[in-house]
């Protein structure tokens, strides 16, 4: 198939950004959205020219490390996948496909379509530890867990951490993300001790490094490669008035 | 590092936002339920004595400067947070196919503004004459005569288009507000959400369509 590309080229952070339009012709329809970059950045190489730079890392759809804002969505079109695991058949042949890093104000470009997630592992940072004992594996029934709870924070703990949820909101709210990340804790005993000062930190930490606020819109859940719910989101609210409420102040 | 915030999160700014929203949400169905007795064609004396009780009960008093707070803290929020939102992407998109789980979602800001626009019309006729800004017209007895007032104001096509466009986007507006309220105060839960969303849509239709009937009614059926 042929399809033409227009990707946003950008030299580094404080460089002025542009499209730049790539044909390419006879490429598989089962080539990977990432193996499709691999092959033009290999023409782009022959040529002499500077390869497309863009992050990736497992291939496998479980790091995170991938994501473009394909066609107007993060991801791409299809749903529960992230740009790894999208491959050319989901477009049609002869089609212009439009690829964009995240837009944020706290994923700055570096170059081309990679972006600077450090915004993220900070918010993980700033919630700080929990009270586990490290060494050998614990005695398995030494801390009961019920079932829903264990399940529902597997589901939260879904989340890779590719920003998508922050790249599909129209207020590039990081809130998706915030809560699987409080959730995942806040369901399970090991996370109950520190549970009031995490949220509360994580909480400030979003809102301090310039991602805006959530109205609801749930394009989050959408566009979110691994389906993770808004309804964590509420949980994270209830957590976080629960801690403002009802605990001390965090420091 | 990030953009300047008034001293709250954000979260509880929408906590706050979803309170006051609830509040104002309460007051429509109190104003509809009275306005609604303007139409049972008794020619307003159900209405004018309903009105009475409201001027003069102590509670509804001190309530009416509660519920200007609640617009004040709804519309102030609203604004203070849509410019926070729209600062966190400072760079657009070239291409965007925004796809969202609630319609009206997006334009919370944009049904917000029209509202706005549409509850200083709506004070002009109503409110600032019983507060004394706008001279009581000839045709009504007293500041609060609102029966008059209101015929000859939805006898006027132009104003009764005004008012029906306007309470189809306050439709839309609830329609988002009902079930947005709830997520943010965290009450969101597969057992009950799927009952907040049919409660919120049927709400939000029946406010508009309740108050539409009032100025269909007085353009078309009264004479």
């Amino acid at each position: 198939m042929n399809i033409t590309l227009k990707i946003w080229r950008q030299k580094n952070a404080n460089a002025k950004g542009r499209f730049v339009k790539y044909n390419l012709e006879n490429v598989s329809p089962e080539m990977s959205f990432l193996e499709m970059l691999d092959f033009l950045n290999e023409q782009l190489i022959k040529k002499g020219d500077d390869p497309i730079a863009f992050d990736h890392d497992c291939r496998e759809g479980i790091c995170g490390a991938c994501g473009m804002y394909i066609n107007g969505r993060p991801h791409g079109p299809e749903k529960k996948t992230t740009t790894c695991e999208l491959h050319l058949r989901s477009f049609e042949d002869g089609s212009t496909i439009v690829v964009e890093p995240w837009r944020s104000k706290a994923f700055p470009v570096i170059k081309d379509l990679m972006v600077d997630r450090t915004a993220l592992d900070e918010i993980i940072r700033s919630g700080g530890y929990i009270s586990v004992n490290a060494g050998s594996a614990p005695e398995a029934n030494s801390i009961p867990v019920d079932k829903h709870s264990s399940d529902k924070a597997f589901d939260a703990a879904e989340c890779i951490g590719c920003g998508a949820c922050a790249a599909a909101c129209k207020n590039s709210s990081a809130m998706l993300f915030v809560a699987a990340k409080v959730s995942q804790l806040a369901l399970l005993p090991h996370g109950k001790p520190e549970a009031a000062r995490r949220v509360q930190k994580m909480v400030k930490k979003m809102d301090d490094l310039g991602f805006g606020g959530c109205s609801n819109t749930y394009s989050c859940q959408i566009d979110c490669p691994k389906g993770i719910d808004v309804e964590f989101i509420a949980l994270m609210n209830r957590e976080f008035f629960k801690a403002k409420v009802c605990k001390s102040k965090a420091k | 590092m990030g953009n300047k915030r008034i001293g709250f999160s954000t979260l509880s700014q929408k906590y706050v936002m979803a309170l006051a929203g609830i509040f104002l949400m309460l007051f429509l169905v109190v104003h509809l339920t009275i306005n609604l007795l303007m139409i049972v064609g008794d020619d307003g004396e159900l209405f004018g004595e309903a009105v009475q009780f409201m001027i003069t009960n102590p509670f509804i008093k001190i309530m009416e400067y509660v519920l200007f707070g609640g617009f004040l803290i709804h519309i102030l929020l609203g604004v203070i947070l849509e410019i926070y939102n729209y600062r966190a992407r400072p760079i657009k998109y070239a291409k965007s196919l925004k796809t969202e789980k609630s319609r009206f979602s997006k334009y919370m800001i944009h049904t917000g503004v029209i509202i706005f626009i549409f509850l200083f019309i709506h004070f002009l006729n109503f409110f600032f004459v019983k507060v004394g800004f706008v001279p009581v017209p000839e045709y009504a007895d007293s500041p609060h005569d609102f029966f008059p007032m209101a015929v000859v104001v939805f006898q006027n096509p132009l104003y009764s288009a005004i008012y029906l466009v306007a309470l189809v986007f306050l439709g839309f507006h609830l329609k988002h507000a009902f079930q947005s309220a709830f997520q943010s105060l965290g009450l969101n839960h597969e057992k009950y959400t799927p009952a907040i969303k049919v409660i919120g849509t049927i709400y939000s239709i029946v406010i508009a369509v309740g108050f539409a009937l009032i100025p269909i009614y007085f353009l078309f059926f009264y004479s």
